[in-house]
């Protein structure tokens, strides 16, 4: 038995243990740690108006909404965002995450929960705000900004929408441009423009209108002026308001803000 | 953000920072609970249960506590208590029935001698053989002196990290691993003999 090592003494001991083979930790460790401590996000595959999307979810709610080409780059960019990794699961979607794929198609967030963690406190007071527009209407990037109390921070606010980690659920979608132009969108200025049409509002008809020097349509009969979607958007609705083409003006002809839609500070 | 070191990642951010201690950690937290519990599906289990303990203390424990923390020797002190707690729990399974080789090497056992001594396990054989006796030895060691052993020359920890896992002074914890080399040569020397004799037997 020459090749044995030799166990005489300490050192010939302390070899053989040193030379022990290197053990490695099972895949399964990591993930099953970070699963029990609550700080493991899982993603899903499903189906969209956009197409399919990844939703990734954890313990702090859905903590990414995307469209992209792979599960590889999903848990990239995922990573990328969060500093944290991700994993994909066998098992059905969680209650929280069947009821956000539910509400993809529909643009209903209520009820959600979102993770925003990372986000400053602004931004998620932008987000926050966004949850607010109803379907079938939009709001511009000002509308936001004053909203929160940040009248002057227009640019930010369509920033921190540019940067939704939620699109689809958190409708960053309906945010538009103040000059009435369709605008940018985290999956594309198609994707919005189609989303729009989905939800009711004809994103041809709305640049239309906003090109013709529309901003705000006032009732007559009750004194008042809105956004030009408030309460849903249509020609037929058109064809009874007052247009004007700014705030003052509207104030000027004895109109007060509409309360729902509250486009403009009173003055 | 990559701080100074995961110790000050861990107390500004713990939970954005625990995941890169889980990966940073398990390959040793798990050999070193494969070492004591013999069993991968124990081991498993223990390195796991570790984490999640650490996790939990760790919420609780001040920024300033967290930064001051010898991170290494608390986890494999965890994991040194899990695992105690364990054995305590199911007795039957501290000391390890295979001997040999383990279960790969299990059909290939050769305690009988080839024929042909062409057919004699060529060196390489012969180490990985040696390995895994020293292993299966290792398991069978008494709990008190299998702790120190491994730390100490499997995990290669410097004497005062092994006595501060231990909760040992310096001087108990070398004597401690000195006595665990004895038990292990003694053992080895054994199973060798035994080794032997199988061989005589059968010729």
């Amino acid at each position: 038995m020459k090749q044995t090592p030799s166990f005489s003494d300490t050192l010939g001991v302390a070899r053989a243990l040193g030379r022990l083979p290197e053990v490695r930790a099972p895949r399964s460790l990591a993930p099953a740690v970070l699963r029990r401590i609550g700080l493991a996000d899982t993603w899903w595959r499903v189906p969209s108006p956009i197409g399919d999307v990844f939703v990734a979810h954890g313990p702090a709610g859905i903590s990414l909404v995307l469209r992209t080409s792979s599960a590889a780059r999903f848990e990239r960019e995922f990573r990328l965002r969060h500093g944290r990794s991700i994993l994909p699961d066998a098992r059905p979607a969680p209650r929280a995450v069947r009821a956000a794929i539910a509400r993809l198609g529909r643009g209903d967030a209520s009820g959600l929960r979102f993770d925003l963690r990372g986000k400053t406190e602004f931004e998620r007071a932008v987000l926050r705000k966004a949850l607010e527009i109803p379907r079938g209407e939009v709001r511009p990037y000002g509308w936001i900004a004053r909203e929160i109390g940040r009248p002057e921070a227009v640019r930010a606010a369509g920033t921190a929408l540019a940067k939704n980690p939620v699109p689809l659920l958190i409708p960053c979608h309906r945010v538009v441009r103040s000059d009435g132009r369709i605008g940018d969108y985290a999956f594309g200025t198609r994707a919005k423009r189609a989303l729009l049409g989905r939800e009711g509002v004809p994103p041809a008809a709305l640049e239309a209108l906003a090109a013709s020097g529309v901003r705000f349509l006032g009732n007559e009969e009750k004194r008042y002026f809105c956004l030009p979607t408030c309460g849903g958007f249509s020609h037929l609705v058109l064809e009874n308001k007052v247009r004007f083409a700014s705030a003052r003006q509207a104030f000027d002809a004895g109109y007060r803000p509409c309360e729902d839609c509250r486009p403009a500070m009173a003055s | 953000m990559l701080g100074e070191s995961l110790e000050a990642d861990l107390a500004a951010d713990l939970d954005g920072t625990f995941e890169r201690l889980v990966f940073e950690y398990q390959d040793r937290l798990y050999g070193f609970a494969l070492r004591l519990c013999g069993v991968r599906e124990d081991a498993e289990e223990v390195a796991q249960d570790a984490f999640v303990r650490a996790y939990r203390a760790l919420r609780t424990y001040p920024a300033a506590r967290i930064r001051a923390l010898a991170l290494r020797a608390w986890l494999y002190q965890i994991v040194l208590n899990v695992a105690r707690n364990r054995f305590r729990r199911k007795r039957v399974r501290t000391v390890s029935i295979e001997n040999g080789f383990g279960r790969r090497d299990e059909a290939r056992r050769p305690l009988d001698p080839p024929d042909d001594p062409e057919e004699r396990p060529d060196r390489q054989f012969e180490r990985r053989r040696a390995r895994a006796d020293v292993a299966t030895l290792v398991r069978a060691l008494p709990e008190r002196y299998r702790a120190p052993l491994v730390l100490r020359y499997v995990e290669g920890l410097p004497l005062e990290e092994v006595a501060s896992i231990l909760k040992q002074p310096v001087g108990t914890a070398k004597s401690n691993v000195h006595r665990a080399v004895n038990a292990l040569r003694l053992s080895l020397s054994r199973s060798r003999s035994a080794r032997f004799r199988a061989l005589e037997v059968s010729r």
